[in-house]
């Protein structure tokens, strides 16, 4: 039933953000004809005509719209004007190596984060506790750009320990790159959004493991014998961990939006990269295509998230 | 056999003080005193009833004896167990083994956790569950209520599932911290009855309630504590008539303003709800 509700609420949110990007792309100053016949001069007034009504651009707003979702379901998201490839070929690739990224570093940032979160709470005021604190709000307010810079510079310009950029050694065919050298150069874009993911689970943990170990069913366990282990794994592990999971599924979008820019510092052929191309290039279909899939990625961590939270915790599963 | 064993102190708490250290406005620190120069005792097989106001600081004591005060409390005294003095490090390792705990408000259960299995924390793994399962049965629950939540169930059948969870073999202390409010006479009656027999298996029972009539009925001394003071210790015997063989003004008073008393002296004994004011 809760989970029902949470669903409605998902697509009806994907159908908002569907008419919001369609709305965009609508009123964008970049007109699809305009930019087709530029590069290509030599059209005539009636083929432009032919033109837009193959497209669809003769109708109204709203048809249009109806039209455009339509195609998107049936997985159909036209051509892109910069490859002259069907959008979806470009993007399949492209998401792959994009959920490859953001897929490593959740997981990395939320088992570390998480872990970190919850030594600090049972450390609380001891020296490790100051230094993940300390570690976390530097962290904070670490932009993601910044850090991959760095990340850059020490550990591939310096010290040469991993690639500089690109998701594979320049001048090597696809299919004979192994699977060790994608890992290498999957290290440093993994290691900027991992470590910009960590510090927001610590606090989160910590502070939500602080409060579980100041309450009244932990002093219980301690008079009944259990020890620090038994505390975490009996009652911590168990009260911390949803909230915990439900923060790193919302934090997908910002996910995204830091994978952006670390795809675009090391140059990594991922959707935030081609989304970036896509725009300065005014290929709007692609654009629509890549803003309309993460928002659908996006929504989904969110009701995964929730159903995660329904499925676990029993006081909210008998609502 | 009662009288051979009470002469034996299983737990002693002599000049008892606690302190809370607190932040008042910027840097000031002061400490609130509360609880001031308390003394206890508990001998094997022995019910000890620990009666006091809300607030004289009963839980604290019962903490305090655990071990399991809070970080900013400041303690003094001597407590000795087993006429050894018991100090933190013994209070961990006598905890949930010698020394059971029954807490005060059901919120002491985790609530994610299935009660059933709260139950079997302390037991050896392999024979838990069916341990876990002849406890229930013995206090009046349900096999299946080993499956459910805390949330889910009743504020008697929680009192029920704290007592299943500290009752061990070898324990020698149970403190209980008001075991009783909440549930039906039936069950109440069985509540005490099961204190009453651990203690007459040779272990020792604190039991701190606002319920003077229901402690009457199984103690064998009653401590009277009123601000975090001792006020007196009494044999459970010197509560009757109008408290004539009672020391202190205040027991006196607490014992004649019990409904029972002040109402009519026939019914005295039987109520069972006679409340500390
Ligand atoms: N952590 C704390 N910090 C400051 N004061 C505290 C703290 N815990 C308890 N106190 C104070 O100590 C006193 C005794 O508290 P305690 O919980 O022992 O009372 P009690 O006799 O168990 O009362 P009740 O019958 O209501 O359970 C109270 O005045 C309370 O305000
Ligand atoms: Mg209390």
């Amino acid at each position: 039933m809760v989970i029902a509700l949470r669903t409605v609420r998902a697509l009806t949110l994907i159908v908002g953000m569907s008419v919001l990007t369609f709305a965009l792309m609508h009123f964008s100053p970049l007109d699809p004809i305009t930019r087709y016949v530029s590069s290509d001069p030599r059209m005539s007034p009636e083929q432009i005509e032919k033109l837009k009504i193959r497209w669809g651009l003769d109708k109204g707003p709203v048809e249009q719209y109806f039209i455009w979702a339509g195609a998107m379901l049936r997985g159909d998201f036209g051509t892109s004007r910069l490859y002259r490839t069907p959008v979806s070929d470009i993007i399949k690739g492209r998401f792959l190596m994009s959920l490859a990224l953001m897929g490593v570093s959740w997981v990395l940032s939320g088992v570390i984060g998480y872990g970190l979160g919850a030594l600090a709470a049972f450390k609380r005021g001891k020296t490790s506790d100051k230094v993940i604190r300390w570690f976390s709000y530097v962290l904070v307010s670490t932009p993601a750009f910044w850090l991959a810079l760095i990340l850059m510079l020490v550990l591939a310009v310096w010290f040469h320990l991993f690639p500089v950029g690109l998701a594979a050694p320049a001048g090597v065919l696809d299919a004979n790159v192994t699977f060790a050298q994608r890992l290498w150069h999957l290290a440093l874009p993994v290691m900027t959004l991992s470590v910009i993911g960590i510090a927001n689970v610590t606090l989160h943990t910590r502070e939500k493991m602080v409060d579980i170990l100041n309450s009244e069913y932990v002093l219980f366990a301690k008079a009944r014998g259990e020890s620090s282990w038994s505390v975490f794994w009996n009652h911590g592990f168990r009260n911390s961990v949803l909230p915990a999971i439900t923060l790193q599924f919302a934090y997908f979008s910002e996910l995204f939006g830091g994978s952006v820019l670390a795809e675009d510092v090391f140059s990594y052929p991922g959707l935030g990269n081609m989304l970036t191309v896509a725009g300065l290039g005014g290929d709007l279909p692609l654009f629509g295509a890549i803003v309309l899939i993460s928002g659908v990625f996006v929504f989904l961590g969110n009701l995964v998230a929730d159903i995660v939270c329904v499925i676990v915790d029993p006081r909210i599963r008998a609502l | 056999m009662k009288d051979k064993a009470q002469s034996e102190t299983l737990l002693s708490v002599d000049n008892l003080s606690i302190g809370f250290s607190q932040y008042i406005g910027g840097l000031k620190r002061r400490t609130i005193q509360v609880i001031v120069d308390l003394n206890a005792s508990i001998g094997h097989g022995e019910v000890v009833a620990v009666v006091g106001a809300s607030g004289s600081g009963k839980s604290l004591l019962a903490h305090s004896i655990l071990g399991i005060l809070p970080g900013n409390a400041i303690m003094s005294g001597r407590m000795a167990y087993g006429g050894e003095e018991l100090t933190a490090k013994r209070q961990a390792a006598l905890r949930g083994k010698e020394i059971a705990f029954i807490p005060q408000s059901v919120n002491f259960l985790d609530p994610l956790l299935r009660v059933g299995k709260q139950a079997r924390i302390g037991f050896d793994r392999k024979t838990a569950a069916a341990r876990q399962r002849e406890l229930f049965l013995r206090f009046g629950l349900k096999e299946k209520d080993g499956d459910l939540f805390p949330f889910e169930l009743s504020g008697g059948m929680l009192r029920r599932t704290l007592f299943a969870t500290c009752v061990r073999e070898g324990v020698k202390l149970i403190i209980a911290d008001e075991p009783t409010p909440g549930i039906h006479p039936e069950a109440l009656n069985e509540v005490l009855t099961q204190l009453r027999q651990l203690a007459d298996s040779g272990a020792g029972v604190m039991l701190i309630t606002h319920d003077i009539m229901s402690a009457l009925k199984i103690a064998d001394r009653v401590v009277v504590i009123k601000d975090g003071r001792t006020v007196e210790v009494a044999e459970a015997s010197a509560f009757e008539g109008q408290g004539e063989k009672l020391a202190a003004e205040y027991t006196r008073n607490l014992w004649r303003a019990l409904p029972e008393n002040d109402f009519d002296l026939m019914f005295a004994g039987d109520g069972g709800n006679g409340h500390v004011a």
